[in-house]
Protein backbone atom coordinates (compact mmCIF):
# COMPACT_ATOMS: atom_id res chain seq x y z
CA UNK A 1 0.00 0.00 0.00
CA UNK A 2 2.23 2.81 -1.16
CA UNK A 3 -0.27 5.62 -0.74
CA UNK A 4 -1.83 4.70 2.57
CA UNK A 5 -0.11 5.96 5.70
CA UNK A 6 -2.67 4.56 8.14
CA UNK A 7 -5.21 1.80 7.61
CA UNK A 8 -7.57 1.04 10.48
CA UNK A 9 -10.25 -1.67 10.37
CA UNK A 10 -12.75 -2.63 13.04
CA UNK A 11 -10.61 -1.30 15.89
CA UNK A 12 -11.90 -2.22 19.37
CA UNK A 13 -10.67 -1.25 22.81
CA UNK A 14 -12.15 -1.46 26.30
CA UNK A 15 -10.85 -0.27 29.65
CA UNK A 16 -12.34 -2.71 32.15
CA UNK A 17 -16.09 -2.20 31.66
CA UNK A 18 -15.82 0.91 29.54
CA UNK A 19 -16.13 0.08 25.84
CA UNK A 20 -14.31 3.03 24.27
CA UNK A 21 -13.78 1.93 20.66
CA UNK A 22 -16.53 -0.18 19.13
CA UNK A 23 -15.20 -0.86 15.65
CA UNK A 24 -13.37 2.14 14.23
CA UNK A 25 -12.57 2.28 10.51
CA UNK A 26 -10.65 4.93 8.63
CA UNK A 27 -7.69 5.45 6.38
CA UNK A 28 -5.18 8.23 5.99
CA UNK A 29 -3.35 9.02 2.78
CA UNK A 30 0.33 9.78 2.74
CA UNK A 31 1.25 13.44 2.83
CA UNK A 32 -2.15 14.60 4.02
CA UNK A 33 -3.35 16.23 7.22
CA UNK A 34 -5.98 14.09 8.89
CA UNK A 35 -8.01 15.41 11.81
CA UNK A 36 -9.79 13.17 14.25
CA UNK A 37 -12.52 15.20 15.86
CA UNK A 38 -14.33 14.26 19.04
CA UNK A 39 -15.34 15.42 22.50
CA UNK A 40 -13.60 14.68 25.78
CA UNK A 41 -13.41 10.95 26.41
CA UNK A 42 -14.45 10.03 22.88
CA UNK A 43 -11.37 7.83 22.54
CA UNK A 44 -9.14 10.03 20.38
CA UNK A 45 -6.09 9.55 22.57
CA UNK A 46 -6.78 5.82 22.74
CA UNK A 47 -6.61 5.63 18.95
CA UNK A 48 -3.36 7.63 18.90
CA UNK A 49 -1.86 5.37 21.55
CA UNK A 50 -2.80 2.24 19.63
CA UNK A 51 -1.35 3.62 16.39
CA UNK A 52 1.84 4.70 18.18
CA UNK A 53 2.24 1.16 19.66
CA UNK A 54 1.70 2.33 23.25
CA UNK A 55 -1.52 0.34 23.69
CA UNK A 56 -2.64 -2.97 22.30
CA UNK A 57 -6.05 -3.10 20.61
CA UNK A 58 -8.60 -5.69 21.78
CA UNK A 59 -9.83 -6.33 18.27
CA UNK A 60 -9.51 -5.22 14.66
CA UNK A 61 -6.36 -4.29 12.78
CA UNK A 62 -4.28 -1.17 12.36
CA UNK A 63 -1.38 -0.70 9.97
CA UNK A 64 0.97 2.26 9.95
CA UNK A 65 3.15 2.77 6.87
CA UNK A 66 2.42 -0.84 5.98
CA UNK A 67 3.49 -2.25 9.37
CA UNK A 68 0.95 -3.95 11.61
CA UNK A 69 0.92 -2.18 14.99
CA UNK A 70 0.47 -5.42 16.93
CA UNK A 71 2.93 -7.71 15.16
CA UNK A 72 5.53 -5.27 13.80
CA UNK A 73 5.76 -2.50 16.41
CA UNK A 74 9.45 -1.85 15.68
CA UNK A 75 8.69 -1.10 12.04
CA UNK A 76 5.98 1.32 13.13
CA UNK A 77 8.24 3.06 15.64
CA UNK A 78 10.93 3.58 12.98
CA UNK A 79 8.62 5.68 10.84
CA UNK A 80 6.49 7.65 13.32
CA UNK A 81 6.78 10.31 15.94
CA UNK A 82 4.38 11.09 18.76
CA UNK A 83 3.61 14.45 20.27
CA UNK A 84 1.37 13.64 23.20
CA UNK A 85 -1.25 15.73 24.94
CA UNK A 86 1.23 17.22 27.37
CA UNK A 87 4.47 18.76 26.18
CA UNK A 88 6.84 15.86 26.89
CA UNK A 89 9.96 17.97 27.27
CA UNK A 90 12.66 17.71 29.90
CA UNK A 91 12.42 20.87 32.00
CA UNK A 92 15.86 20.65 33.52
CA UNK A 93 17.66 20.26 30.20
CA UNK A 94 18.04 23.12 27.73
CA UNK A 95 16.16 23.20 24.45
CA UNK A 96 19.26 22.14 22.56
CA UNK A 97 19.96 19.27 24.96
CA UNK A 98 16.40 18.01 24.59
CA UNK A 99 16.77 17.88 20.81
CA UNK A 100 20.23 16.32 20.96
CA UNK A 101 18.96 13.64 23.34
CA UNK A 102 16.30 12.56 20.85
CA UNK A 103 18.80 12.71 17.97
CA UNK A 104 21.11 10.37 19.90
CA UNK A 105 18.25 8.00 20.67
CA UNK A 106 17.47 7.94 16.96
CA UNK A 107 21.14 7.16 16.30
CA UNK A 108 21.64 10.12 13.97
CA UNK A 109 25.12 11.04 12.76
CA UNK A 110 25.42 14.64 13.91
CA UNK A 111 23.09 15.39 16.86
CA UNK A 112 24.32 18.95 17.35
CA UNK A 113 23.77 19.84 13.73
CA UNK A 114 20.28 18.31 13.75
CA UNK A 115 19.45 20.25 16.92
CA UNK A 116 20.72 23.60 15.59
CA UNK A 117 18.76 23.11 12.42
CA UNK A 118 15.47 22.52 14.23
CA UNK A 119 16.11 25.33 16.73
CA UNK A 120 16.43 27.75 13.84
CA UNK A 121 13.40 26.40 12.06
CA UNK A 122 11.22 26.72 15.14
CA UNK A 123 12.47 30.13 16.20
CA UNK A 124 14.09 28.77 19.35
CA UNK A 125 17.71 29.55 18.50
CA UNK A 126 17.77 32.46 20.98
CA UNK A 127 16.53 30.26 23.82
CA UNK A 128 18.57 27.20 22.81
CA UNK A 129 20.81 27.18 25.87
CA UNK A 130 18.19 28.15 28.42
CA UNK A 131 16.55 25.52 30.57
CA UNK A 132 13.14 24.53 29.31
CA UNK A 133 11.65 25.37 32.73
CA UNK A 134 12.02 29.04 31.71
CA UNK A 135 10.10 28.58 28.44
CA UNK A 136 6.55 29.82 27.84
CA UNK A 137 3.76 27.37 27.02
CA UNK A 138 4.01 28.16 23.31
CA UNK A 139 7.78 27.68 23.26
CA UNK A 140 7.43 24.36 25.04
CA UNK A 141 4.92 23.17 22.49
CA UNK A 142 7.19 24.27 19.65
CA UNK A 143 10.13 22.44 21.21
CA UNK A 144 7.89 19.43 21.77
CA UNK A 145 6.95 19.31 18.09
CA UNK A 146 10.55 20.01 17.04
CA UNK A 147 11.60 16.98 19.12
CA UNK A 148 9.09 14.91 17.21
CA UNK A 149 10.64 15.97 13.92
CA UNK A 150 14.14 14.79 14.78
CA UNK A 151 15.08 12.16 12.22
CA UNK A 152 12.33 13.32 9.82
CA UNK A 153 9.65 10.72 10.52
CA UNK A 154 7.19 10.05 7.70
CA UNK A 155 4.20 10.27 10.00
CA UNK A 156 3.59 12.65 12.88
CA UNK A 157 0.92 12.15 15.54
CA UNK A 158 -0.25 15.32 17.24
CA UNK A 159 -2.61 14.65 20.12
CA UNK A 160 -4.50 17.88 20.84
CA UNK A 161 -1.53 20.03 19.86
CA UNK A 162 -3.12 23.34 20.82
CA UNK A 163 -4.90 22.40 24.06
CA UNK A 164 -4.07 24.96 26.71
CA UNK A 165 -2.28 27.38 24.37
CA UNK A 166 -3.09 31.07 24.01
CA UNK A 167 -4.42 32.26 20.63
CA UNK A 168 -1.04 33.45 19.37
CA UNK A 169 0.71 30.21 20.20
CA UNK A 170 -2.17 28.28 18.66
CA UNK A 171 -1.81 30.13 15.37
CA UNK A 172 1.93 29.49 15.47
CA UNK A 173 1.31 25.75 15.82
CA UNK A 174 -1.19 25.82 12.96
CA UNK A 175 1.33 27.53 10.73
CA UNK A 176 3.92 24.92 11.60
CA UNK A 177 1.62 22.01 10.89
CA UNK A 178 0.75 23.46 7.47
CA UNK A 179 4.43 23.84 6.66
CA UNK A 180 5.14 20.27 7.65
CA UNK A 181 2.43 18.89 5.42
CA UNK A 182 3.81 21.07 2.64
CA UNK A 183 7.09 19.17 2.99
CA UNK A 184 5.32 15.83 2.56
CA UNK A 185 5.01 14.70 6.19
CA UNK A 186 1.75 12.95 6.97
CA UNK A 187 0.08 14.56 9.97
CA UNK A 188 -2.51 12.80 12.12
CA UNK A 189 -3.99 15.19 14.63
CA UNK A 190 -6.74 14.97 17.19
CA UNK A 191 -8.67 17.97 18.36
CA UNK A 192 -11.85 19.01 20.05
CA UNK A 193 -11.83 22.42 18.38
CA UNK A 194 -13.92 22.40 15.25
CA UNK A 195 -12.12 25.46 13.95
CA UNK A 196 -8.78 23.71 14.18
CA UNK A 197 -9.95 20.81 12.03
CA UNK A 198 -11.48 23.25 9.58
CA UNK A 199 -8.26 25.27 9.37
CA UNK A 200 -5.80 22.44 8.94
CA UNK A 201 -7.22 19.18 7.78
CA UNK A 202 -7.50 17.74 4.29
CA UNK A 203 -9.80 15.10 5.66
CA UNK A 204 -11.79 15.03 8.88
CA UNK A 205 -13.28 12.10 10.76
CA UNK A 206 -15.72 12.53 13.61
CA UNK A 207 -15.42 10.02 16.44
CA UNK A 208 -18.54 9.62 18.53
CA UNK A 209 -19.91 6.79 20.64
CA UNK A 210 -16.93 4.57 19.80
CA UNK A 211 -17.34 4.79 16.04
CA UNK A 212 -16.47 7.12 13.16
CA UNK A 213 -19.88 8.61 12.46
CA UNK A 214 -18.83 10.88 9.59
CA UNK A 215 -15.74 11.38 7.51
CA UNK A 216 -14.48 13.14 4.42
CA UNK A 217 -13.23 16.50 3.23
CA UNK A 218 -14.68 19.64 4.74
CA UNK A 219 -16.70 20.20 1.54
CA UNK A 220 -18.09 16.66 1.74
CA UNK A 221 -19.03 17.09 5.36
CA UNK A 222 -20.77 20.37 4.60
CA UNK A 223 -22.90 18.63 1.98
CA UNK A 224 -24.30 16.39 4.69
CA UNK A 225 -26.05 19.34 6.21
CA UNK A 226 -28.72 21.72 4.95
CA UNK A 227 -27.37 24.26 2.44
CA UNK A 228 -26.13 27.57 3.75
CA UNK A 229 -28.67 30.36 3.97
CA UNK A 230 -27.75 33.92 3.20
CA UNK A 231 -28.28 36.26 6.14
CA UNK A 232 -27.14 39.80 6.67
CA UNK A 233 -25.59 40.29 10.10
CA UNK A 234 -23.41 43.13 11.27
CA UNK A 235 -20.02 41.52 11.82
CA UNK A 236 -18.62 42.32 15.24
CA UNK A 237 -14.95 41.57 15.81
CA UNK A 238 -14.44 38.46 17.90
CA UNK A 239 -12.59 38.76 21.18
CA UNK A 240 -9.75 36.84 19.59
CA UNK A 241 -9.41 39.41 16.81
CA UNK A 242 -9.47 42.22 19.37
CA UNK A 243 -6.86 40.46 21.47
CA UNK A 244 -4.56 39.90 18.52
CA UNK A 245 -5.00 43.45 17.26
CA UNK A 246 -4.13 44.94 20.66
CA UNK A 247 -1.24 42.61 21.39
CA UNK A 248 -0.13 43.26 17.82
CA UNK A 249 2.91 41.03 17.94
CA UNK A 250 4.54 39.45 14.87
CA UNK A 251 3.02 40.32 11.51
CA UNK A 252 2.85 36.73 10.21
CA UNK A 253 0.84 35.47 13.17
CA UNK A 254 -1.71 38.23 12.75
CA UNK A 255 -1.82 37.68 9.04
CA UNK A 256 -2.37 34.00 9.61
CA UNK A 257 -5.16 34.83 12.02
CA UNK A 258 -6.84 37.04 9.45
CA UNK A 259 -6.36 34.44 6.73
CA UNK A 260 -7.78 31.87 9.06
CA UNK A 261 -10.86 33.97 9.72
CA UNK A 262 -11.37 34.63 6.03
CA UNK A 263 -11.16 30.98 5.15
CA UNK A 264 -13.43 30.05 7.98
CA UNK A 265 -16.20 32.36 6.84
CA UNK B 1 20.15 -9.97 19.42
CA UNK B 2 23.63 -8.47 19.47
CA UNK B 3 22.28 -5.39 17.71
CA UNK B 4 19.49 -5.07 20.26
CA UNK B 5 21.99 -5.33 23.08
CA UNK B 6 24.26 -2.72 21.56
CA UNK B 7 21.23 -0.49 21.10
CA UNK B 8 20.24 -1.05 24.72
CA UNK B 9 23.59 0.13 26.05
CA UNK B 10 23.86 3.17 23.81
CA UNK B 11 20.24 4.14 24.56
CA UNK B 12 20.78 3.61 28.25
CA UNK B 13 23.87 5.80 28.29
CA UNK B 14 21.82 8.61 26.72
CA UNK B 15 19.16 8.11 29.43
CA UNK B 16 21.82 8.00 32.14
CA UNK B 17 23.36 11.21 30.81
CA UNK B 18 19.96 12.83 30.97
CA UNK B 19 19.13 11.96 34.54
CA UNK B 20 22.67 12.63 35.76
CA UNK B 21 22.24 16.17 34.45
CA UNK B 22 19.13 16.39 36.63
CA UNK B 23 21.25 15.67 39.70
CA UNK B 24 24.15 17.91 38.89
CA UNK B 25 21.89 20.80 37.92
CA UNK B 26 19.82 20.60 41.06
CA UNK B 27 22.38 19.88 43.74
CA UNK B 28 19.65 20.81 46.22
CA UNK B 29 18.44 17.19 46.04
CA UNK B 30 21.82 16.03 47.32
CA UNK B 31 21.79 18.72 50.01
CA UNK B 32 18.27 17.77 51.19
CA UNK B 33 19.23 14.11 51.23
CA UNK B 34 22.41 14.64 53.25
CA UNK B 35 21.15 17.34 55.59
CA UNK B 36 18.80 15.21 57.69
CA UNK B 37 21.26 12.34 58.27
CA UNK B 38 24.02 14.81 59.15
CA UNK B 39 21.70 16.58 61.60
CA UNK B 40 20.82 13.20 63.14
CA UNK B 41 24.48 12.36 63.41
CA UNK B 42 25.25 15.66 65.19
CA UNK B 43 22.26 15.18 67.49
CA UNK B 44 23.14 11.65 68.47
CA UNK B 45 26.85 12.23 68.88
CA UNK B 46 26.81 15.56 70.72
CA UNK B 47 23.43 15.48 72.53
CA UNK B 48 22.33 11.90 73.22
CA UNK B 49 25.70 10.28 72.71
CA UNK B 50 26.96 10.93 76.25
CA UNK B 51 24.06 8.94 77.69
CA UNK B 52 24.27 6.07 75.24
CA UNK B 53 26.51 3.17 76.20
CA UNK B 54 27.48 1.05 73.24
CA UNK B 55 30.60 -0.50 74.62
CA UNK B 56 32.79 1.45 72.19
CA UNK B 57 34.77 4.56 72.95
CA UNK B 58 34.00 6.18 69.60
CA UNK B 59 30.24 6.64 69.12
CA UNK B 60 30.65 8.17 65.61
CA UNK B 61 32.17 4.88 64.47
CA UNK B 62 29.21 3.03 65.97
CA UNK B 63 26.63 5.37 64.46
CA UNK B 64 27.90 5.93 60.92
CA UNK B 65 26.60 2.75 59.20
CA UNK B 66 23.02 3.43 60.35
CA UNK B 67 23.25 7.07 59.28
CA UNK B 68 24.39 6.00 55.81
CA UNK B 69 21.40 3.66 55.49
CA UNK B 70 19.04 6.47 56.50
CA UNK B 71 20.60 8.71 53.85
CA UNK B 72 20.09 6.05 51.16
CA UNK B 73 16.51 5.38 52.28
CA UNK B 74 15.65 9.06 51.89
CA UNK B 75 17.74 9.47 48.72
CA UNK B 76 15.83 6.87 46.73
CA UNK B 77 12.55 8.76 47.13
CA UNK B 78 13.88 11.18 44.48
CA UNK B 79 14.06 8.29 42.04
CA UNK B 80 10.39 7.56 42.72
CA UNK B 81 9.65 11.24 42.18
CA UNK B 82 11.57 11.43 38.87
CA UNK B 83 9.93 8.26 37.56
CA UNK B 84 6.51 9.57 38.50
CA UNK B 85 7.14 12.90 36.76
CA UNK B 86 8.42 11.20 33.61
CA UNK B 87 5.31 9.11 33.49
CA UNK B 88 2.91 11.96 34.13
CA UNK B 89 4.54 14.37 31.71
CA UNK B 90 4.43 11.80 28.92
CA UNK B 91 8.23 11.60 28.64
CA UNK B 92 8.07 7.80 28.83
CA UNK B 93 5.38 7.75 26.14
CA UNK B 94 7.63 9.72 23.86
CA UNK B 95 10.49 7.27 24.46
CA UNK B 96 8.26 4.24 24.05
CA UNK B 97 6.93 5.38 20.70
CA UNK B 98 10.53 5.49 19.47
CA UNK B 99 12.58 2.54 18.24
CA UNK B 100 14.62 2.20 21.43
CA UNK B 101 14.98 -0.51 24.05
CA UNK B 102 12.05 0.02 26.41
CA UNK B 103 13.77 -0.78 29.67
CA UNK B 104 16.60 1.68 28.87
CA UNK B 105 14.53 4.57 30.24
CA UNK B 106 14.04 2.77 33.55
CA UNK B 107 17.66 1.65 33.91
CA UNK B 108 18.84 5.20 33.30
CA UNK B 109 17.00 6.28 36.45
CA UNK B 110 18.21 3.29 38.45
CA UNK B 111 21.88 3.88 37.65
CA UNK B 112 21.46 7.58 38.37
CA UNK B 113 20.16 6.65 41.80
CA UNK B 114 23.38 4.71 42.43
CA UNK B 115 25.48 7.71 41.45
CA UNK B 116 23.53 10.28 43.48
CA UNK B 117 23.42 8.08 46.58
CA UNK B 118 27.15 7.43 46.27
CA UNK B 119 27.71 11.19 46.33
CA UNK B 120 25.48 11.59 49.42
CA UNK B 121 27.27 8.75 51.20
CA UNK B 122 30.67 10.28 50.39
CA UNK B 123 29.57 13.69 51.73
CA UNK B 124 28.32 12.14 54.99
CA UNK B 125 31.52 10.12 55.45
CA UNK B 126 33.52 13.34 55.06
CA UNK B 127 31.43 15.03 57.76
CA UNK B 128 31.86 11.97 59.98
CA UNK B 129 35.63 12.16 59.53
CA UNK B 130 35.55 15.74 60.77
CA UNK B 131 33.48 14.56 63.76
CA UNK B 132 36.09 11.98 64.68
CA UNK B 133 35.19 8.91 62.63
CA UNK B 134 38.26 6.73 62.19
CA UNK B 135 38.60 3.41 60.43
CA UNK B 136 41.56 1.04 60.52
CA UNK B 137 39.99 -1.00 57.68
CA UNK B 138 42.01 -1.86 54.60
CA UNK B 139 41.10 -1.39 50.94
CA UNK B 140 39.29 -4.72 50.64
CA UNK B 141 37.11 -4.07 53.66
CA UNK B 142 36.22 -0.63 52.30
CA UNK B 143 35.41 -2.13 48.91
CA UNK B 144 33.21 -4.76 50.57
CA UNK B 145 31.42 -2.02 52.55
CA UNK B 146 30.94 0.00 49.36
CA UNK B 147 29.59 -3.11 47.64
CA UNK B 148 27.01 -3.71 50.38
CA UNK B 149 25.95 -0.06 50.31
CA UNK B 150 25.62 -0.19 46.49
CA UNK B 151 23.57 -3.38 46.69
CA UNK B 152 21.37 -1.86 49.39
CA UNK B 153 20.89 1.26 47.21
CA UNK B 154 20.02 -0.87 44.20
CA UNK B 155 17.50 -2.92 46.19
CA UNK B 156 15.78 0.15 47.64
CA UNK B 157 15.86 1.92 44.26
CA UNK B 158 13.76 -0.87 42.78
CA UNK B 159 11.39 -0.53 45.73
CA UNK B 160 11.24 3.18 44.88
CA UNK B 161 10.57 2.28 41.24
CA UNK B 162 7.46 0.32 42.25
CA UNK B 163 6.20 3.37 44.15
CA UNK B 164 7.08 5.82 41.38
CA UNK B 165 5.51 3.70 38.65
CA UNK B 166 2.27 2.90 40.45
CA UNK B 167 1.64 6.08 42.46
CA UNK B 168 -1.39 8.21 41.72
CA UNK B 169 0.08 11.45 43.07
CA UNK B 170 3.46 13.07 43.73
CA UNK B 171 2.93 12.71 47.48
CA UNK B 172 2.18 9.02 47.07
CA UNK B 173 5.37 8.56 45.09
CA UNK B 174 7.48 10.03 47.90
CA UNK B 175 5.61 8.88 51.02
CA UNK B 176 6.71 5.24 50.88
CA UNK B 177 10.24 6.13 51.99
CA UNK B 178 9.19 7.31 55.49
CA UNK B 179 8.89 3.80 56.96
CA UNK B 180 12.21 2.92 55.31
CA UNK B 181 13.87 5.91 56.95
CA UNK B 182 12.39 4.90 60.30
CA UNK B 183 13.53 1.27 60.14
CA UNK B 184 17.12 1.94 61.33
CA UNK B 185 15.78 3.40 64.60
CA UNK B 186 14.40 -0.01 65.58
CA UNK B 187 17.68 -1.79 64.94
CA UNK B 188 21.17 -1.83 66.34
CA UNK B 189 22.04 1.29 64.31
CA UNK B 190 21.86 3.75 67.24
CA UNK B 191 21.86 1.62 70.38
CA UNK B 192 22.58 -2.04 71.15
CA UNK B 193 19.48 -4.22 70.98
CA UNK B 194 20.06 -6.05 74.28
CA UNK B 195 18.21 -3.62 76.60
CA UNK B 196 15.11 -3.46 74.33
CA UNK B 197 11.92 -5.18 75.58
CA UNK B 198 11.30 -8.70 74.23
CA UNK B 199 9.13 -8.25 71.10
CA UNK B 200 10.92 -5.04 70.02
CA UNK B 201 14.26 -6.74 70.46
CA UNK B 202 13.09 -9.76 68.46
CA UNK B 203 12.02 -7.45 65.61
CA UNK B 204 15.18 -5.35 65.80
CA UNK B 205 17.49 -8.33 65.68
CA UNK B 206 15.75 -10.02 62.78
CA UNK B 207 15.11 -7.13 60.42
CA UNK B 208 17.47 -6.41 57.50
CA UNK B 209 18.89 -3.13 58.80
CA UNK B 210 20.51 -4.76 61.83
CA UNK B 211 22.31 -7.37 59.73
CA UNK B 212 23.48 -4.73 57.25
CA UNK B 213 24.54 -2.30 59.97
CA UNK B 214 26.46 -4.99 61.86
CA UNK B 215 28.22 -6.13 58.70
CA UNK B 216 29.19 -2.56 57.77
CA UNK B 217 30.34 -1.77 61.32
CA UNK B 218 32.60 -4.82 61.45
CA UNK B 219 34.02 -4.11 57.99
CA UNK B 220 34.79 -0.46 58.80
CA UNK B 221 36.28 -1.43 62.17
CA UNK B 222 38.56 -3.88 60.42
CA UNK B 223 37.11 -6.77 62.42
CA UNK B 224 36.00 -10.21 61.22
CA UNK B 225 32.43 -9.93 59.87
CA UNK B 226 31.19 -13.43 60.61
CA UNK B 227 27.72 -14.42 59.53
CA UNK B 228 26.34 -10.89 59.33
CA UNK B 229 27.76 -10.20 55.89
CA UNK B 230 26.02 -13.22 54.38
CA UNK B 231 22.79 -12.31 56.11
CA UNK B 232 23.17 -8.72 54.84
CA UNK B 233 23.82 -9.91 51.28
CA UNK B 234 20.87 -12.30 51.42
CA UNK B 235 18.53 -9.53 52.59
CA UNK B 236 19.75 -7.10 49.90
CA UNK B 237 19.57 -9.64 47.09
CA UNK B 238 16.16 -10.87 48.26
CA UNK B 239 14.66 -7.37 48.40
CA UNK B 240 16.32 -6.55 45.08
CA UNK B 241 14.86 -9.58 43.32
CA UNK B 242 11.30 -9.20 44.63
CA UNK B 243 11.25 -5.43 44.07
CA UNK B 244 12.69 -5.81 40.58
CA UNK B 245 9.97 -8.28 39.58
CA UNK B 246 7.17 -6.06 40.87
CA UNK B 247 8.70 -2.88 39.42
CA UNK B 248 9.05 -4.48 35.98
CA UNK B 249 5.46 -5.67 36.20
CA UNK B 250 4.29 -2.14 37.07
CA UNK B 251 6.41 -0.74 34.25
CA UNK B 252 4.98 -3.12 31.66
CA UNK B 253 1.45 -2.45 32.87
CA UNK B 254 1.99 1.27 32.54
CA UNK B 255 3.58 1.04 29.11
CA UNK B 256 1.73 -1.97 27.63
Amino acid sequence: MPNTAIQVKGLQKSYKKLHVLKGVDFQVEQGSIFALLGGNGAGKTTIVKILATLLKPDGGTAAVNGFDVASEPDGVRQSISLTGQFAAVDEILTGRENLMMIARLRHLKNPRHVADDLLNRFGLAGAADRRVSTYSGGMRRRLDIAMSLVGEPQLLFLDEPTAGLDPEARIEVWKMVKELAGHGTTVFLTTQYLEEAEQLADRIAILHGGRIIAGGTLAELKKLFPPARVEYVEKQPTLEEIFLAIVGSGGPARQAARDGKKEAR
Amino acid sequence: MAATRRRFFSDMSVMLGRSLRHIFRSMDTIITVTLMPIALMLLFVYVFGGAIHTGTDNYVNYLLPGILLIAIASGISYTAFRLFMDMRRGVFERFHAMPIARSAALWGHVLTSLVSNAISVAVIILVALVMGFRSPAGVWSWLAAAGILALFTLALTWVAAIAGLSAKSVDGAGAFSYPLIFLPFISSAFVPTEPMPGPVRAFAENQPVTAIVEALRSLLAGQPVGNDIWLALAWCLGILLVAYIFAMRAYKRRSA
